[in-house]
């Protein structure tokens, strides 16, 4: 045989060195970069975690929601269920891919059809928890240091005394007088524009709190207990008349009522960037769907792009435990 | 085109008998240690809230459980177990290496503008 020859069967595509086709082992590497990525975003979080580490929202009482149960306290639950969603449609998937192994089309369709629905119910309950953490829930007072105030009073619960959050629009005094209305390019200067005005003023805040005796204020400081501190009567008063400056309610890139804005700034960056991995993988899903349902895999005598397009899936899921652990849990 | 499977979990501890019997078992195993993070998450028992290594035991018990999760979805959804070794380093590896170097310079990093502010140099609680 002459070199060329050789060559040709080497480099030409005849070759699999590690025993894995030329696809597999692309995605393996590309799945080591994309790591990469999503680990760099976790550090950052880390760091940022790290350099506030006495002042962090508590994951617990952010996310307690659960759609159609208004009003409940149900930490975590809903996030535990989208885990489940997700590591389900990995076993979908990963059943497909068995399928596949076995030259069964109607298995590999009926799986895959089941992950691209996991994989929707997935993107929709973070849609959902999007909105909810956007529109927030209670409201808060952010003050000139960028640190957050919220409001809540003490009551009996079993004998024993736990503080309940109350909302600001529960106690807040409206006034009669608005300092100002908002600014709009059509009664003003034209190239000009300003975003909507806080529900509330400062003052209408402190006079809603003078009113209300029972009301104090919790900061976002964290005690020993592992509980943020609550003010006194006569602290709280103090606190927000010398440093309230903004009403905020909900969270987005610039404030966030749950504390400190970098950590809404991470949970859009994080799980966008993993929601957009998973409609993407939905997206290369559905390809391949068709192209089974078609039976391109079946003239071409084997499913092999179930199973690449199956690693990329179960990295999402991998993903997903670790945004998991970090964002919720720890 | 034959697909062999390795089909023993647990370092041979469980043997199933075929892939699919496999998938499901990884399946309950990994439902059984989201359910047991779940209900540590919710009710933060008082007795692992001590302090250990610098974090708290709960933490370290998280972050446990998520790379033994970790390890089984690679390792059996993603058939890392049947890859070849060399495969399976150059992977593991190098993600493994990086992320830990990354992890401990941001952390520290993070831990030390942490204190530069928590020792007064430079105020934030206003």
């Amino acid at each position: 045989m002459s070199t060329a020859v050789a060559e040709g069967k080497t480099w030409g595509g005849g070759n699999e060195p590690l025993r894995a086709s030329y696809g597999k082992m692309m995605m393996w590497f590309f799945i080591v970069s994309d790591a990469l990525t999503f680990s760099g975003f976790l550090a950052a979080y880390g760091f940022s975690r790290f350099k506030f580490i006495d002042a962090w929202p508590i994951a617990d009482e952010v996310f307690t929601h659960f759609p159609f149960f208004h009003g409940q306290d149900l930490p975590m639950i809903y996030v535990a269920f989208m885990t489940f969603v997700l590591i389900m449609s990995s076993v979908t998937m990963v059943l497909a891919v068995d399928a596949g192994h076995h030259m069964d089309k109607a298995k590999v369709t009926i799986y895959m059809f089941l992950t691209i629905i996991g994989g929707v119910i997935f993107v929709g309950s973070q849609a959902w928890e999007w909105n909810t953490f956007i529109n927030g829930d209670y409201g808060a007072v952010q003050t000139k240091g960028g640190n957050i105030l919220q409001f809540g009073h003490y009551i009996e619960n079993d004998g024993e005394q736990v503080f309940k959050r109350v909302a600001v629009s529960d106690f807040a005094v409206s006034a009669a007088h608005q300092d100002r209305t908002q600014h709009k390019s059509k009664n003003g200067l034209w190239f000009v524009d300003e975003g909507e005005l806080p529900t509330y003023t400062i003052d209408e805040i402190i006079h809603g709190l003078q009113a209300n005796k029972d009301v104090l204020i919790r900061t976002q400081v964290i005690n020993e207990e592992g509980q943020k501190t609550v003010l006194s009567r006569a602290e709280s008063i103090d606190q927000i008349m010398k440093n309230g400056k903004l009403y905020v309610k909900g969270a987005n890139l610039q404030v966030n009522e749950y504390g400190s804005p970098l950590f809404a700034d991470f949970f859009f960056f994080i799980t966008g960037f993993h929601g957009f991995h998973v409609f993407s993988g939905i997206v290369i899903n559905i390809i391949i769907f068709f192209n089974v349902i078609l039976g391109t895999y079946e003239r071409r005598g084997s499913y092999e792009m179930v199973e690449k397009v199956g690693l990329y899936w179960h990295f999402v899921d991998l993903v997903w435990v670790f945004v998991f652990t970090f964002f919720y849990l720890v | 085109m034959a697909h062999e499977h390795k089909l023993a979990i647990f370092q041979g501890l469980v043997k199933f008998k075929s892939n699919k019997q496999k998938i499901w078992g990884v399946l309950i195993f990994l439902t059984i240690v989201t359910a047991i993070e779940v209900v540590l998450g919710i009710y933060k028992p008082q007795i692992l809230m001590s302090m250990f290594l610098g974090m708290k035991i709960l933490n370290w018990i998280f972050i446990i459980l998520t790379l033994v999760k970790a390890y089984y979805i690679t390792w059996d959804f993603m058939h890392m177990r049947d890859e070849t070794r060399g495969l399976r380093r150059m992977v593991v590896w190098t993600a493994v290496f990086l992320i830990i170097y990354l992890m401990f310079i941001l952390l520290q990093e993070g831990g030390y503008v942490f204190d530069v502010y928590d020792n007064g140099y430079i105020k934030k609680d206003f």
